[in-house]
């Protein structure tokens, strides 16, 4: 696109245009820079955290025993979201891309992108105050009738703070991602396929299975690890909807809950000081390594498949 | 909620006379009809004494079992899938639906109940029960949120213009497109780590200050802004560079004098946007800016106040009696949700008039 400037003459090189370009240049490479320094400052400060003994910490132990739980509570909570998000995302991008009227389907879509505006503090009020007292009932329910299931073992919580409820909560907050990224995709599926399948007497569905979900396939995987990446460094839902005791169980609805590492950093930051503050930034740290590699991955399948599609 | 099988599908009808080629099917209108009946269906329900959520579940259920066996009755089995699947797509819609819809409101139901002028004229200095406002709360996530702008934009639109620009295809704007999208995903809570991090070494430990809470959201900010900004300038024709160019106008200023008023609208439409979501994150302000009762009109010293962090800590630790610092909270949630969605239908608004017509 720059290669416009004929290169049979030298250019002249006004000094404008290479200062220009120098600060361009260098905005450009600031950003690599602030990347580095998240992880650089990150492992500065979280060192000491690692490497405290347990009675330099209040957690009173070793930094393994005291991230492990926090690591698998982060990933459950995460998983959780995804299984209730994942299937939802993909129905209600299909509806806006190949369902939906087509005059109404951009103002659908904005109405899930206004679902991605909704601050979180908003999603940890919602779900503490208003979510949790409706789904007492169902956890009653489960309890009582699905309590040989380990994950709804029980005893149910009366007020519905469950490990659960803050599942449902992160579901709706990744939703519009993964809704976003899928519909973008479902969108790009050539039409010739897509018509020639019609033209064979698929059905709609029919349609959608050969040609649109095959051709999506690596976009819905990209989609639902970005969602997931966004699960796992969510702080609010669960900050707010648990009253987490970092214990380790697969119990969805009882009262006594894992908590996750974004979730502990908010709840505990205020009242550390010294090591203990080196030993949140520490799970910082672990949190921030697990969701790049989530985000890398995910962003390398996308964009992978971006570059098929161009050619279309 | 339109169920109507496309006439493509009906096979080909009205050709020639003799014995009709055309497959029975259900009524056309069997979509409305089916919404209409799942309506009355919850509504009956209801009426038999059913909670709403299990009144609306079984309505759904019965149209979810009827329905496609109507259809395998009538049109065969293929048909009867592709009219379930419809179903249940457009349910799947509605159901996300719900929450946005009850969000708004409960947030708006119970927020009202503090509005007032005191809430917004008052901050929380020396108020113990009821009273007070958000006064403080305000003014804190103003400037915070100003000085995240003014650093987020600068850095984020030459980015982009190096990106669109300069970089063209090279492998350092490949790096740079590629890691800005990997940093859309970095945890709020992270980039507030890395910016108390950063600042401790400075200030020593402890430390809170507005401006550390404006570089933690600023590192959320920027890869938001270098994204939509790429986009807008990609949207730029090359054929008005193109032209700047034949006149002999040095690249620097065909930027600044028709790529950039160009795209203009684009880029105020991405930087709202932006805004938008930063001017809610609640995490990174917490950790780095922390939570105070009184006005701090100074970033560079001590703590603020902020909406989104005053609205968690009033529900975390709301004192006795909790009732009304609960209110306090729903109150600043509700002008938070106001702020975002005002700026996002100016981000729309802006879009939409200033776009070039004709490509809307």
């Amino acid at each position: 696109m720059s290669q416009t400037t004929s290169k049979s003459e030298r250019p002249v090189v006004r000094r404008g245009d290479r200062i220009f370009a120098g600060i361009s240049t260098g905005a450009g490479i600031l950003i690599l820079v602030i990347l580095a320094g998240v992880a650089v400052f990150l492992t500065i400060q979280g060192i000491p955290g690692i490497a405290a003994a347990p009675d330099e910490v209040k957690s009173g132990t070793s930094f393994a025993r005291f991230v492990g739980p926090l690591v698998f509570g982060t990933l459950y909570a995460a998983l959780v979201a995804l299984i209730i998000a994942l299937p939802l995302a993909i129905a209600v991008a299909l509806f806006i891309s190949h369902y939906a009227p087509r005059r109404v389907a951009q103002v659908l879509g904005y109405l899930i992108d206004l679902l991605a505006a909704v601050p979180s503090v908003v999603y940890g009020l919602w779900g503490r105050e208003v979510l949790a007292g409706q789904l007492v009932p169902a956890y009653r329910w489960l309890d009582e009738n699905l309590g040989f299931l380990p994950f709804f073992a029980g005893p149910f919580s009366a007020t519905g703070r469950t490990f659960f409820t803050a599942g449902v909560v992160l579901a709706v907050m990744i939703l519009p991602i993964i809704t976003a990224i899928t519909r973008e995709i479902f969108l790009q599926t050539p039409r010739l396929h897509e018509e020639a399948a019609l033209a064979l007497g698929a059905t709609r569905w029919e349609m959608i299975r050969m040609t649109v979900l095959p051709y999506a396939r690596s976009g819905i995987v990209g989609g639902a690890m970005l969602g997931l990446g966004r699960a796992l460094g969510e702080t609010m839902a669960v900050a707010m909807v648990l009253s987490a005791s970092g214990v380790v169980t697969f119990n969805l609805i009882s009262s006594t809950n894992p908590s996750t590492i974004p979730a502990n950093i908010a709840l505990q930051f205020k009242e550390s000081s010294g090591l203990t503050i080196n030993a949140l930034i520490a799970s910082g740290l672990v949190l921030f390594i697990i969701t790049f590699a989530v985000n890398f991955a995910a962003r390398w399948v996308v964009n992978r498949r971006r570059e098929f599609s161009g050619a279309n | 909620m339109s169920v109507d099988t496309s006439p493509r599908t009906t096979g080909p009808s009205g050709l020639g006379d003799g014995p009709s080629l055309k497959q029975p099917s259900l009524p056309r209108r069997t979509g409305t009809f089916t919404a209409v009946a799942a309506v009355l269906l919850a509504l009956g329900f209801r009426a038999l004494g059913f909670g709403w959520v299990p009144a609306v579940f079984l309505a759904w259920l019965v149209v979810v079992i009827v329905v496609p066996l109507w259809s395998t009755s009538v049109e065969g089995s293929r048909k009867a899938i592709d009219r379930l699947v419809t179903i249940l797509v457009t349910s799947a819609f509605a159901l996300a639906m719900v929450p946005l819809a009850q969000i708004m409101y409960t947030v708006v139901s119970n927020g009202a109940s503090v509005m007032g002028i005191d809430f917004f004229t008052f901050s929380m200095r020396n108020v113990i029960g009821e009273g007070g406002g958000i006064y403080h709360a305000i003014w804190g996530t103003l400037l915070i949120t100003l000085a995240t702008t003014v650093m987020s934009v600068p850095i984020g639109v030459f980015t982009a213009i190096y990106l669109v620009e300069y970089g063209a295809n090279n492998r350092l704007s490949g790096w740079i497109r590629f890691l800005v999208d990997v940093m859309t995903g970095i945890p709020s809570i992270v980039a507030g780590l890395f910016a108390y991090a950063l600042f401790v070494v400075f200030f020593g430990p402890g430390v809170r200050m507005g401006f550390a809470g404006a570089v933690a959201l600023a590192v959320l900010m920027i890869p938001v802004v270098v994204r939509s900004v790429e986009e807008m300038l990609k949207l730029v024709p090359n054929e008005l560079r193109e032209a700047s160019y034949a006149l002999g106008v040095p690249k620097w200023r065909t930027i600044v004098k028709v790529v950039l008023p160009t795209a203009l609208a684009g880029i105020v439409t991405g930087v709202t946007l932006a805004i938008a979501r930063v001017i809610g994150e609640t995490a990174p302000l917490l950790i780095t800016v922390g939570v105070s009762d009184s006005v701090n009109f100074n970033i560079f010293d001590g703590r603020m106040a902020t909406l989104p962090v005053f609205a968690f800590n009033s529900i975390q630790s709301p004192g006795f009696p909790p009732g009304p610092s609960i209110d306090r909270a729903w109150g600043a949630a509700l002008v938070l949700m106001i702020i975002v969605m005002l700026l996002n239908l100016v981000a729309r608004l802006v879009s939409y008039v200033f776009s070039p017509k004709g490509e809307r």
